[in-house]
């Protein structure tokens, strides 16, 4: 982390205070696109490519800034105050990153490239550009923003754009079970780390989410060790989902489910190493907690990185096994964070090698799939003489990705087991060696399974378009040669880039070095023996037993979520609810009407009965004697003439008696 | 003072009470004049309002601005005091913003039984009396806007309402109006206690003034916010007095929903604010953690009742309770965040949720069916357009960063994380409601997504291929569009709202001696 | 000179024969004739009271009576022809309809 001092508040030289154009481009394009996509020539994809490689232009002007050993910069403009707390919009421009905004504007700019042959005729093609710009915009506001609000927002918006491009193809349940399945467990990692978040501007009393000011707060003790290691575990709740940390790891390899490139751009090298960025940037606060805080990530990034690499063992579809080796090389970087300030630039580099190799095998799985019409290793074999390109190129990358010397894996994952070795962490040594050891197995049996042998699947499969083809050999020579920007040997410029505090002094220890080669040739030996032959079924079923079903069945984990979590939420738990709604509250409600009902029927009956009756009684009584009287009215004339004589009569004879 | 400055308020608020008046003498045959009128009346008085905000001076929020205090009633000292300060004028151009889009939206979209011209008068009578509450300072003349609000609610859904309207209606309407005697019992309770200058007083402020003062008994305060908040807690709605909600909502026309939804509600929250919380200082301070426990409840309460729903409109409806349960947090805490978070998520409320009840409106237009399971899916397939609006604003109604929904609720959320120790609050307790909130973020997600899986994605059942569903038409696009943009603006532009609301916040807050 | 008691006595067998005649018979008709019968029976009666007493004023009562029994007998005789166009019948007891 930067101190204040070094800190240039005006504007300062070059393109550097205009960082954010970068961020703010893509953002454009996917506006752009969307309401004008449909009427560009093209369908729109020239809006993203035009921005992410301007974007990408820039991204390398603000590195060579760092790389001529300039210093950082921060900038911002107030965005809104509600009481205490003043937000800003703003950029913090470090070389961490510079190396981000290199990363994240290549990947997406080659993964665009390439989308234009992969999605080539996709009923959404041109929604499927928004959503990638947006996802670039939004990943770029995370590794520029300067306050922790701002980060977020990005944070999230790429949560949103991962889910919208996982269920791309919405018709198949499947996929939008996928996109929400990933939704919901990385929000399940946001909550905590939004309360991470409150923690920090409450160590500021709530007046700022500043990064800056709260590694200047922290660091200088102020705060106490309490509220920080709350603070780094919750924070770290954000890690573990958005960087498929165990146990919320369970969503990304159901995001495979989404086209090729989202899975290379999105869920291999650039979002998931968000959860990782984040752990480095607030870095103060997992220094300053308890030591302990830095023991459970590092435990975490051991248990996962192991576990994810076994179950790359046993997947059949090519890009699960991808998956399953992303989720353990970012516990790999994980791991390099919990290692202190050596192992979170070592962790650094590795995100930085790691998202070219990745982001190539991604892609030239998608070329195969693409071409073989499947995503089952069983259903390819041989294609390396039908797709050379993509075979040298995924080759490369599986390589890379393996450890082999001199290609860029080797480079960094060399540089984790050395700070390993040297900051005394016996325990992840072992597990970062053995972990390169099984990378290289699945690798070497992938590649054997898809590229060697006879083709097993359906119809001529044949090589890719250039535009894919291009991207596929621009980051196969980025896998090869990105890795000697931290060669010790060459002086590991990487490390004068992103660094914590002070530039760390790199080291080279020979026997790590050839052990981690002795592990990943071991790996890549083992994996040629067992799978040099295609056999059916999986040789490792025989060896592995019992425990090759607990693997196929990823350790019962999504099956124990299902069971006793999801499924008695949607169901029983939210019914109850429901039905506690409807028959306690608003039975409540109802039962007030029916007591009021019926006193109101009683009330009814006293008065119809009894106050009424009076009224109606009466009545009745002079209707009856009206009856009774009726009988005299008979109609004739002469019966009342006679009745009105003799009344006349009688009325004389009682006036004359009186 | 000028002229304009002490009629502007009442010209805005009785702009439409004229418009009813002037439609109900119109021939009933004449549909197209009535429709046109009600567009005119309700515009004409958004604009007004507008001129309000344009010449609101945002520099002292909490002053009382655009006021005008006459005598109105001596024998009970009532007076005809109203004004907008920086609480009110948010929702009080909302209230105009809505039910003019609610005009436009009639005039294509006219429920089942027709009758336009009286459907239009009772929704112009409507906006005056929500409009009223808002800037009423006096608490009889609070009290009569309150209630004129709910007999033209009562009719908009007894008449067009759908099946179980007539049941609906009465619930809605006893179940407001037995809150309502208690917080009358209050007000008359504040009005008999209350001393000024030797008179018993209505008026807010003086009241106000008269609490700072310590004019009212720490129990006067409890016993007289236990009646008050019983009247508002209903019409926010409270769990567990929620229950008239769905029913309500359900039942009610397109634009009866929206209303109700995007403003009654709000008229619940904004009584807090304005009234239990200024008058009632001790009282709030007992109550807030209750209030703070009720809300907590009420956010996973509702979240997970929705995903039981089968009916879209019930569940838009229940996840209403949810986000009045996150406003109702923020109120709790008694801090400047929590208020202005409040203020905040009744605004993006209002838009979002009345976005949200306009397009089921539209939805049941195409299919006639509400029922999840019938629509069956695949509405991006038939209807583009409305399956990606609705899926924009169910996401914004989750929460999400950068659009509207999300600062409301995460500032409550923030603020529950440091309650205010100046009213006695315990942090432990308020942490506690922060993460129940925090775990009903997390099912609201899980609902809105599932809904949206069940209606936007998958294929579209055969039933529907052949049906000929318009999309979005030019008068929705109209209605819905400047919805739309606001949710964007507010997402990204807090300041909207928050520069507006947080000065007159500070100035309340300095009743609990803290900020 | 005629005695009044003899006039009397004439007046009251005149009378009593009117009173059986609207009692008695059925023709409508002849009830109106019997209701004359009993009116000139008073006529007879005041001009003989008139004469006994030395009163013009009895005279001129007489000739009131007979003003009104004119105007009632109009009206009687229209009502009778009404009720014979109505049922082809003249009889009053076939005339009840003023009943409950």
């Amino acid at each position: 982390m930067v101190g204040a001092s070094e800190i240039a508040s005006a504007v300062g030289p070059g393109f550097l205070p205009w960082t954010w154009v970068i961020a703010v481009l893509p953002l454009a394009s996917a506006a752009l696109i969307l309401f004008f996509g449909k009427r560009t020539p093209g369908k729109g994809p020239v809006y993203g490519i035009a921005a992410v490689g301007t974007g990408w232009v820039l991204s390398l002007v603000v590195l060579w800034h760092f790389v001529q050993g300039g210093g950082p910069l921060e900038r911002s403009v107030a965005w809104f105050q509600v009481g205490p707390l003043h937000m800003e919009l703003g950029e913090l421009v470090d070389g961490l990153t510079a190396v981000m905004l290199v990363v994240v504007t290549s990947i997406s700019l080659a993964v665009q490239v390439y989308s234009l042959g992969y999605m080539k005729g996709d009923a959404r093609y041109t929604w499927f550009y928004v959503a990638l710009s947006l996802f670039t915009a939004a990943m770029l506001n995370v590794v520029t923003a300067n306050n922790l609000f701002q980060l977020l927002v990005g944070w999230e918006v790429m949560g949103l754009c991962s889910y919208l491009l996982i269920g791309h193809w919405w018709e198949e349940k499947v996929n939008s079970n996928a996109a929400i399945k990933a939704f919901i467990t990385t929000r399940i990692g946001d909550v905590p780390f939004l309360f991470g978040i409150f923690a920090l501007t409450f160590a500021t009393g709530f007046t700022t989410s500043n990064i800056r000011v709260i590694a200047e707060r922290i660091s200088s003790g102020e705060v106490s060790t309490m509220l920080v290691a709350a603070a780094a575990l919750l924070l770290f709740g954000g890690t573990m989902g958005k960087s498929a940390q165990f146990p919320l790891h369970v969503w990304l390899p159901d995001a495979m489910q989404g086209p090729t490139p989202v899975s290379a751009l999105i869920h291999a090298a650039t979002m998931v190493t968000a959860g990782v960025y984040l752990v480095g940037r607030l870095f103060d606060v997992f220094v300053h907690a308890n030591a302990h805080v830095l023991q459970y990530v590092g435990v975490i990034g051991g248990i996962t990185m192991l576990g994810a690499a076994l179950l790359a063992f046993v997947q059949d579809d090519i890009k699960r096994v991808l998956a399953y080796s992303t989720i353990s090389q970012l516990a790999y970087m994980v791991a390099g964070m919990s290692m202190g300030p050596a192992g979170r630039t070592a962790g650094f580099f590795h995100l930085f090698t790691h998202a070219f190799f990745k982001a190539l095998l991604f892609l030239g799985a998608g070329s195969v799939i693409h071409s073989a019409h499947s995503n089952n290793m069983s259903e390819m074999g041989g294609l390396r003489k039908n797709m050379p390109v993509t075979f040298w190129t995924f080759a490369i990358g599986a390589a890379a990705l393996a450890g082999v010397f001199p290609l860029a894996g080797f480079w960094s994952k060399d540089e984790l087991l050395t700070v390993a070795q040297e900051n005394g962490h016996p325990v992840l040594f072992v597990v970062l060696l053995g972990t390169a050891l099984l990378t290289a197995f699945y690798m070497t049996r992938a590649v054997w399974m898809t590229f060697f042998g006879e083709y097993r699947g359906q119809g001529h499969p044949h090589e890719s378009p250039v535009s894919m083809t291009g991207p596929l050999v621009a980051l196969a020579a980025a896998s090869a040669g990105v890795g000697f920007l931290g060669a010790p040997q060459l002086g590991a410029v990487f490390g004068k880039w992103v660094f914590y505090q002070e530039a760390e002094k790199a080291v080279f220890v020979p026997w790590v070095a050839l052990a981690s080669t002795a592990a990943a040739l071991f790996g890549i030996l083992a994996g040629y023996s067992l799978y040099k032959r295609y056999r059916e079924p999986d040789p490792l079923r025989a060896y592995a037993g019992a425990v090759y079903g607990v693997l196929e069945n990823k350790y019962y984990m999504d099956d124990f979520y299902m069971r006793w979590i999801i499924r008695p939420i949607q169901y029983p738990v939210a019914v109850a609810v429901n039905w506690s709604n409807q028959r306690i509250l608003d039975g409540a409600v109802n039962g007030v009407a029916v007591v009021t009902r019926a006193s109101a029927w009683v009330v009814n009956l006293f008065d119809q009965r009894v106050v009424d009756g009076a009224v109606n009684e009466a009545a009745e009584i002079t209707g009856e004697t009206g009856g009774v009287l009726r009988a005299l009215q008979t109609g004739n004339v002469q019966w009342y003439a006679a009745l009105l004589f003799i009344g006349v009569v009688v009325a004389a004879v009682l006036i004359t008696r009186a | 003072m000028s002229g304009w400055e002490q009629s502007a308020i009442t010209i805005a608020t009785f702009l439409p009470l004229a418009g009813a008046l002037v439609i109900a003498m119109v021939p009933r045959e004449k549909e197209r004049v009535v429709r046109g009128l009600g567009i005119v009346f309700t515009g004409a008085a958004f604009l007004v309002s507008i001129v309000i905000a344009l010449g609101f001076d945002y520099g002292v929020g909490s002053k009382l601005q655009f006021e005008l205090d006459v005598r109105w009633i001596a024998a009970i000292n009532a007076r005809y005091h109203v004004g907008v300060d920086g609480i009110s004028l948010p929702l009080y151009v909302l209230t105009f913003a809505l039910s003019f889009l609610c005009a436009i939206y009639t005039w294509r979209f006219v429920p089942s039984p027709g009758k336009t011209k009286a459907f239009l008068a009772l929704m112009l009578l409507l906006e005056t009396g929500m409009a009223g509450t808002f800037i009423a300072f006096d608490l009889i003349l609070f009290f009569i806007f309150w209630e004129m609000v709910l007999v033209p609610m009562y009719f908009l859904i007894a008449i067009w309402g759908s099946a179980n309207r007539e049941y609906a209606a009465i619930k809605f309407f006893l179940y407001t109006v037995f809150g309502s005697v208690f917080m009358l019992l209050g007000f008359l309770g504040m009005y008999f206690r209350s001393d000024v200058a030797g008179h018993h007083s209505f008026d807010l402020l003086r009241l106000t003034n008269f609490a700072a003062a310590g004019g009212f008994s720490h129990g006067f305060q409890l016993v007289v916010f236990g009646a008050v908040g019983l009247g508002l807690a209903i019409k926010v709605p409270m769990w567990p007095f929620h229950t008239w909600l769905p029913d309500a909502h359900t039942e009610a026309p397109t634009v009866g929903s929206v209303l109700l939804a995007g403003v009654l509600l709000k008229m619940g929250t904004y009584g807090f604010i304005r009234i239990a919380l200024p008058v009632l200082p001790y009282g709030a301070q007992k109550f807030a953690p209750w209030i703070g426990l009720l809300a907590a409840i009420a956010i996973v309460y509702a979240a997970l009742a929705c995903l039981a729903q089968k009916d879209l409109k019930r569940l838009i409806a229940f996840s209403s309770v949810g986000h009045m349960g996150f406003v109702m947090l923020g109120i709790a805490t008694l801090t400047s965040i929590g208020i202005n978070a409040a203020i905040f998520g009744m605004v993006a409320h209002g838009l979002i949720t009345g976005m949200l009840f306009f397009l089921v409106g539209s939805v049941y237009d195409r299919y006639h069916t509400r029922q999840i399971a019938e629509i069956g899916g695949g509405m991006m397939q038939k209807l583009p357009y409305l399956g990606g609006v609705l899926a924009f604003v169910s996401i914004a109604s989750l929460g999400l960063p950068g659009l509207a929904g999300f600062w409301g609720e995460v500032m409550a959320l923030l603020s529950s994380f440091n309650p205010s120790h100046a009213a006695g609050l315990n942090t432990g307790l308020f942490r506690g409601f922060m993460v129940a909130g925090g775990i009903g973020t997390i099912i609201t997600a899980g609902y809105f997504l599932w809904m949206l899986q069940r209606v936007n994605m998958g294929t579209l059942p055969e039933r529907w291929k052949e049906a000929a569903f318009p999309d979005i038409v030019a008068v929705e696009w109209v209605s819905w569009v400047p919805l739309l943009v606001g949710i964007v603006a507010l997402g990204i532009f807090p300041r909207l709202i928050f520069g507006v609301t947080d000065g007159a916040v500070n100035g309340l807050l300095r009743l609990f001696g803290a900020a | 000179m005629i005695r009044l008691p003899l006039v009397l006595f004439f007046s009251a067998v005149l009378f009593s024969t009117g009173v059986y005649g609207v009692l008695a018979r059925r023709n409508g008709v002849l009830v109106l004739m019997s209701i004359e019968l009993m009116l000139n029976a008073v006529n007879v009666n005041l001009v003989a009271f008139s004469q006994y007493v030395r009163d013009i004023g009895g005279q001129v009562f007489a000739l009131f009576v007979i003003a009104v029994a004119a105007a009632e007998v109009g009206i009687g005789l229209a009502i009778v022809i009404l009720i014979f166009r109505n049922r082809e019948s003249i009889n009053v007891d076939e005339v009840s309809l003023l009943k409950w």
